[in-house]
């Protein structure tokens, strides 16, 4: 798989189709300034579907994932779930950033009770369910932890169960285990399988790391830099049957070699054509 | 341990200790005249005397009362006046020129058009605290608010946050720290602004008493007034700090 080919949506992916909610990207141009950081971006994305946006960094993964979060305004093209257009953030479409991002002021559970605070969910219901989250994410003796107190892999699972507590249709992830080590990283992508064969949400998860794309997606995405685009989309969805464990066979190497290819291409010719810009270094 | 930290402390006070001594070596010895400065001896006994007449209560109950006054209404609207200007550029575009303005102007050049203004009781006195410790809440909220995480205020609004909410319950606490440090220099500023203030148009409260005392040449006396001030300050300042290490707790270590 060394040639490149275009990418062109519409295409809907075989995602496991257990949910019920899917996002629709067409068209989609955005840039920084004058920099264009996204270029003609279409995508869609299954009800239920794990998929990964993989690529060099300056691809504009993060870029994708946060418009799809409404953080940042749509300029060209659209953005749609099944609830309609995005134009804001919302609770429908919980979002995991690489830093963590924890209320540092709050302890684990104040963390987790604050979406239901907002949401306007009853005082007991909203113990019981932060609480449930927390044990669910293994926190339960440190629910009344301050986040300087935890280590980098706790602190994620505390911003997870923040997320999962106002249970969004759709889990929008930002390199989340980047800053992690490689035990911990691995053990935290079982638990993130685990968690969305329980909750059949759509998870949309950023990452430059290949075998991480390849052990977690349903699909994965290869952008390109320079101005960041989908340059191929990539099946990936064969672990699916030994549960919340990732199988390293074969398959799941020749895959990653493959995927691993495309990716090199991408960033050889970021590399070449960032090279050539006048005053870039 | 205790005589270790008690050790410690003595330490680290030598240097004061070492000026006490000097003090009053140097009055002793006749290297000053002790009617320009009286040794540090009599200036204790004028200390003691001060307390067990009782008079001076009075006057640190309502320099007291003017401080807390003046103090609390500037945190009041230095905090929120800077986490709005961190917070919409509207209000950092109007209330930009005003902190330029005050911002090199010394406060203590006010007393004399406050004194014409709100005549010579409390009013003038507290808003003098109140304009000459507004800077620092200001500026110290305002850069509070505006280098908050932008991943966090993304985070609350994901988790159902609106704009009001975002403020109260992200925006000010991140910015906490640095309005805890905005406080503890203004706390230090109102000392400084209120005994001015005082010196030059009082009739009670502990500046007006060391004029007085000054000008009567009790100078044991007036001494002994600056040292309670200057304690008063010091106690102050530590229990604020104890209360600001209290509220930010949630800080790594």
């Amino acid at each position: 798989m060394t040639t490149v080919t275009e990418f062109t949506g519409g295409d809907v992916a075989a995602g496991a189709g257990r949910g019920s909610v899917g996002i629709r990207i067409s068209g989609l141009r955005h840039s920084y300034g004058r920099n264009p950081v996204l270029e003609g971006v279409d995508l869609t994305v299954a009800p239920g579907e794990f998929h990964c946006l993989l690529g060099p960094s300056g691809c504009g993964k993060s870029t994708l994932l946060y418009l799809i979060g409404g953080f940042l305004p749509v300029q060209h093209g659209t953005i749609a779930t099944d609830r309609g257009p995005v134009t804001k953030p919302g609770p429908d479409r919980g979002i995991v950033f690489q830093s963590f991002a924890l209320f540092p002021w709050k302890t684990v559970l104040q963390n987790v009770l604050y979406g239901l605070e907002n949401l306007g969910v009853a005082r007991s219901e909203r113990l019981e369910r932060a609480r449930a989250l927390i044990d669910m994410v293994h926190l339960g003796r440190f629910a009344d932890a301050y986040p300087s107190q935890l280590s980098g892999g706790m602190q994620q699972r505390a911003a997870i169960a923040r997320t999962l507590a106002i249970d969004p249709d759709i889990l929008l992830m930002d390199e989340p285990f980047g800053a992690l080590d490689a035990q911990t990283r691995r053990v935290m992508q079982e638990e993130l399988l685990a968690i969305w064969q329980k909750t059949n949400k759509v998870v949309v998860f950023v990452t430059h790391d290949v075998q991480e794309a390849v052990a977690l997606g349903d699909r994965i995405s290869v952008m390109g830099a320079n101005p960041g685009r989908i340059t191929q989309v990539v099946s990936a969805d064969f672990n699916r049957e030994k549960g919340s464990n990732v199988a390293r066979g074969v398959e799941f190497n020749s895959t990653v070699e493959s995927v691993w290819e495309m990716v090199r291409h991408e960033a050889t010719v970021a590399e070449k054509s960032s090279a050539r810009e006048p005053g870039s270094r | 341990m205790m005589p270790g930290r008690i050790a410690q402390t003595l330490y680290k006070y030598a240097p004061l200790v070492i000026l006490a001594v000097a003090w009053e070596a140097a009055v002793r010895a006749g290297l000053v005249s002790p009617t320009m400065l009286p040794p540090l001896s009599d200036v204790f006994k004028s200390l003691v005397r001060l307390f067990s007449h009782g008079a001076i209560f009075g006057h640190a109950w309502s320099s007291l009362v003017r401080l807390v006054t003046g103090l609390s209404a500037a945190i009041v609207v230095g905090v929120l006046v800077g986490l709005l200007m961190g917070t919409w550029r509207a209000a950092h575009l109007i209330f930009q020129p005003f902190l330029n303005l005050l911002y090199p102007m010394p406060k203590s050049a006010l007393i004399p058009l406050m004194m014409i203004l709100f005549g010579l009781g409390d009013t003038s006195k507290i808003l003098l605290v109140f304009l000459g410790c507004l800077l620092p809440l200001v500026v110290n909220a305002y850069n509070g608010a505006r280098g908050v995480d932008t991943k966090l205020v993304w985070s609350a609004r994901n988790l159902g946050a609106g704009n009001l909410r975002v403020l109260t319950s992200i925006r000010t606490r991140a910015a906490l720290p640095d309005i805890m440090n905005g406080i503890r220099t203004a706390l230090a500023f109102s000392f400084v602004i209120l005994v001015n203030a005082e010196l030059i148009f009082g009739q009670d409260g502990l500046g007006y008493l060391v004029g007085s005392f000054g000008s009567l040449g009790e100078y044991s006396s007036m001494f002994a007034t600056i040292i309670i001030i200057v304690a008063a300050g010091f106690a102050c300042d530590r229990l604020f700090q104890r209360f600001s290490d209290h509220l930010l707790r949630w800080r790594a270590v």
